[in-house]
């Protein structure tokens, strides 16, 4: 297995999420996973390279992307939550208030 | 002489126009007669002693500031008095008349509710005037200038609740601002090539000036000396009522009589004669300005002159023998005999201001009707006026003695002397031009005083004699239109008492000529006139009138029918208001409609004020979808965009 293959994993990945938070039109929890698998793409590309240049502070990163994602998650259920508290739904369809 | 005396004779008639004008209910009628009466008889008399001073050789020309009203740069705008003969001259004509006219005012507006307001414009007149003729600079000659226009303005419009008058008043408005438009841009070169405004200080650089040129347009080049004469004449056309901008004169005699006495005979409508004659060092310079104003000056006086003999409006007949008379000092400028138009300007505002008063004093008999067809054989009802009215009009006539006919005499013999270009033509209209003010004035005199008595007999049993107070005047003014000729043609045209004002070329000074080859003295002056082509004109004009309109009243009627395409071009007045209404009013209201409709409804508002806020409707309609609220959205298009970036950068 080369560098070419983890990197085109790490693409493939990336491009799925993209489209998990572009084509998903029904549930706001699934645009909260493909930020996570956005993320979990960004680390697969960072391990890659630190194995492939040798170096570890590329894993170090990793440790710490983990970390703000963790909490991101967190977060972003909790918002979730008072969102679904508020609203009685999660369609993406209606949060369209960014508007003039 | 001293600046107080000057302050004095100028603002006294602004103080008494002050005093009537805002105090006019409390000190009340009498109140304020007294006060513009005083004021004027305190001008008038001071100016008197100034002329006094200066025939005696006590005094001698003066010229100083009083008061600087701004300084810009270089140019200092200053409030001055430039006296020298010519100013006392018209200082004394313009406070004499002024106090003649204030006086008959007395009796003239007696009913009128707007008595005090009466009295505070014509004392108001008085001082514009003396600010017009004593200033010693161009911007307060323009200040005279317009305030006098104002004034008249005012007057005219006395009666404002009468249609016609409101329409006189804005028309003399309108055309004064063509012909100050001229004005203004005279001074305006004036100011440009001298850089001061003060009268001696350009006269003193002229002879720098001579062959300068100024181009207005691209590619044209006019003398610069011809150029401001030209303007400066324009404003003096306006002012003084010559053709084409005569217009408004005739008209103003809706306004009550007095001031067509004072203001639209005998002072403002001569502004304009004396400010060329002021300006005389600037026109002696342009030969093609003095053609030109001679024949303006000669166009006036023979055809204003004709309309006169078919109008039936008593004051109507003496505006036009204004406009023929005018155009006759005009001519006189035109052929450089300045000191001649003073002359005729001085003798016409007596016998003029006499014949319009007359005729304010029938017009008070005859209960404010002016038509002379309703007229005839007052003379056994108003004496005095009878024998004054006689005096002026052989005055106006130039019957030799009179004082007209020293004036109007010298003038045609001054053309007749000239040999600038088109003096042959000016020669011939001001010489039958004697012939047709002797048909018109006559004619005047015939319908009004003489024949068959045609008033309705209401008018009839209350026909008489006008108080002291109107009469009174008219035999003051009697006097010196009978014996001022007599007294100061020596002196004013040939012994040089105006030679301090007036500068003429050696080349062009035909009076010189006539003094030294003709003139011996004023008698002998009369004995010669009563050979000349002049007289015989006169009389001949004399005869006709007497014998149509005293023996056989039927050949008017005829001719009227015979000459009918002649007779309706007269009436028409040669189709100068049609003209003016349909095609200069016409055509600016056309503009006006089309600049509205097209300029500001549909460029201005449709394009540029309707049609930026449409632009930015439409643009805000087009972008609208792209706000559409989802993250998603906006996310994408920052995706797409950091693509774009990265990829820009990376490969």
């Amino acid at each position: 297995m080369s560098l070419i293959h983890y990197l085109v994993l790490a693409g493939v990945l990336f491009v799925i999420s993209i489209a998990g938070i572009f084509i998903n039109r029904r549930n706001v929890l699934i645009l909260l996973m493909s930020i996570e698998l956005m993320l979990l793409s960004v680390n697969i590309n960072f391990i890659a390279f630190s194995s492939y240049l040798n170096d570890i502070q590329g894993q170090v990163f990793v440790f710490f992307i983990l970390t703000v994602a963790a909490a991101e998650a967190a977060i972003g259920l909790a918002i979730l939550v008072v969102i679904f508290r508020q609203r009685r739904s999660l369609e993406v369809d209606n949060f369209n208030e960014l508007k003039g | 002489m001293n600046m107080n005396t000057l302050l004095i004779i100028a603002l006294s008639p602004l103080a008494g126009a002050i005093i009537a004008g805002f105090l006019g209910k409390k000190i009340g009628r009498v109140g304020a007669h007294i006060v513009t009466i005083a004021s004027v008889a305190l001008s008038c008399a001071l100016s008197i002693q100034l002329l006094l001073g200066f025939i005696n050789g006590e005094m001698s020309a003066f010229n100083e500031n009083a008061y600087t009203w701004m300084v810009t740069g270089d140019i200092a705008f200053n409030v001055g008095f430039m006296i020298d003969s010519l100013t006392v001259v018209m200082m004394s004509v313009v406070t004499f008349v002024s106090l003649m006219v204030h006086i008959y005012t007395i009796g003239y507006m007696h009913d009128d509710p707007g008595y005090q307001r009466f009295f505070a414009y014509i004392s108001l007149f008085t001082f514009a005037m003396l600010m017009l003729v004593m200033s010693n600079n161009f911007l307060q000659l323009f200040f005279g200038w317009e305030a006098v226009g104002l004034v008249s303005y005012l007057l005219i419009g006395f009666w404002f609740k009468k249609e016609t008058a409101i329409f006189a008043n804005m028309k003399a408005f309108l055309v004064n601002r063509v012909g100050d438009f001229g004005f203004l841009i005279g001074i305006a070169a004036v100011m440009m090539s001298f850089g001061t405004l003060d009268y001696a200080e350009v006269f003193a650089q002229l002879p720098q000036f001579a062959d300068k040129t100024i181009s207005i347009f691209p590619g044209v080049e006019w003398s610069l000396m011809t150029f401001i004469a030209i303007a400066l004449f324009i404003g003096a056309m306006g002012k003084s009522a010559q053709a084409p901008l005569h217009v408004w004169l005739p008209d103003s005699m809706e306004g009550p009589t007095p001031i067509s006495a004072l203001i639209h005979a005998a002072t403002m409508v001569t502004a304009g004669i004396f400010m060329v004659s002021r300006m005389s060092p600037i026109f002696e310079m342009s030969d093609t300005a003095l053609s030109f104003v001679m024949l303006i000056g000669a166009f006036t006086a023979f055809f204003m002159g004709l309309i006169g003999i078919v109008q039936n409006d008593i004051k109507r007949v003496i505006a036009y023998s204004t406009l023929s008379q005018l155009g006759y000092m005009t001519v006189a400028l035109g052929v450089s005999a300045y000191s001649a138009a003073i002359f005729h300007l001085m003798t016409h505002a007596f016998f003029k201001a006499l014949l319009f008063l007359g005729a304010g004093s029938v017009i008070i008999a005859m209960h404010h009707k002016q038509d002379m067809s309703e007229m005839g054989g007052l003379k056994k009802y108003m004496p005095i006026t009878f024998i004054t009215m006689w005096i002026g009009t052989l005055a106006l006539t130039g019957m030799p003695g009179f004082s007209g006919f020293f004036s109007k005499d010298i003038i045609i013999e001054a053309t007749h002397a000239s040999t600038r270009w088109g003096s042959g033509v000016a020669y011939i209209a001001v010489l039958l031009g004697v012939f047709i003010t002797a048909l018109y004035s006559f004619r005047l005199i015939y319908l009004t005083f003489h024949g068959k008595e045609k008033m309705d007999t209401h008018t009839k049993e209350h026909l008489k004699e006008s108080p002291w107070v109107v009469t009174l005047p008219l035999v003051l003014l009697a006097i010196p239109s009978v014996l001022i000729g007599w007294l100061t043609i020596e002196p004013m045209l040939f012994g040089g008492f105006l030679s301090d004002a007036i500068h003429v070329n050696k080349a062009n000074d035909v009076i010189a000529h006539i003094g030294e080859y003709e003139f011996e003295s004023a008698g002998s002056f009369v004995l010669h006139g009563l050979l000349g082509k002049a007289f015989f004109l006169a009389l001949a004009g004399f005869v006709l009138a007497t014998y149509v309109y005293i023996k056989k009243i039927s050949i008017a009627e005829n001719a009227k029918k015979t000459f009918k395409p002649i007779y309706n071009i007269l009436q028409n007045k040669y189709g100068f208001d049609n003209f003016n209404q349909k095609y200069i009013a016409g055509g600016l209201v056309a503009l006006g409609n089309m600049l509205w409709k097209w300029s500001d409804s549909k460029l201005i508002d449709g394009l540029i004020v309707n049609g930026s806020a449409k632009v930015v409707n439409a643009f805000s309609k087009a972008i609208r979808g792209l706000q559409s609220g989802y993250i998603y959205h906006y996310a994408l298009v920052m995706a797409i965009a950091v693509i774009f970036l990265i990829g820009r950068y990376v490969l």
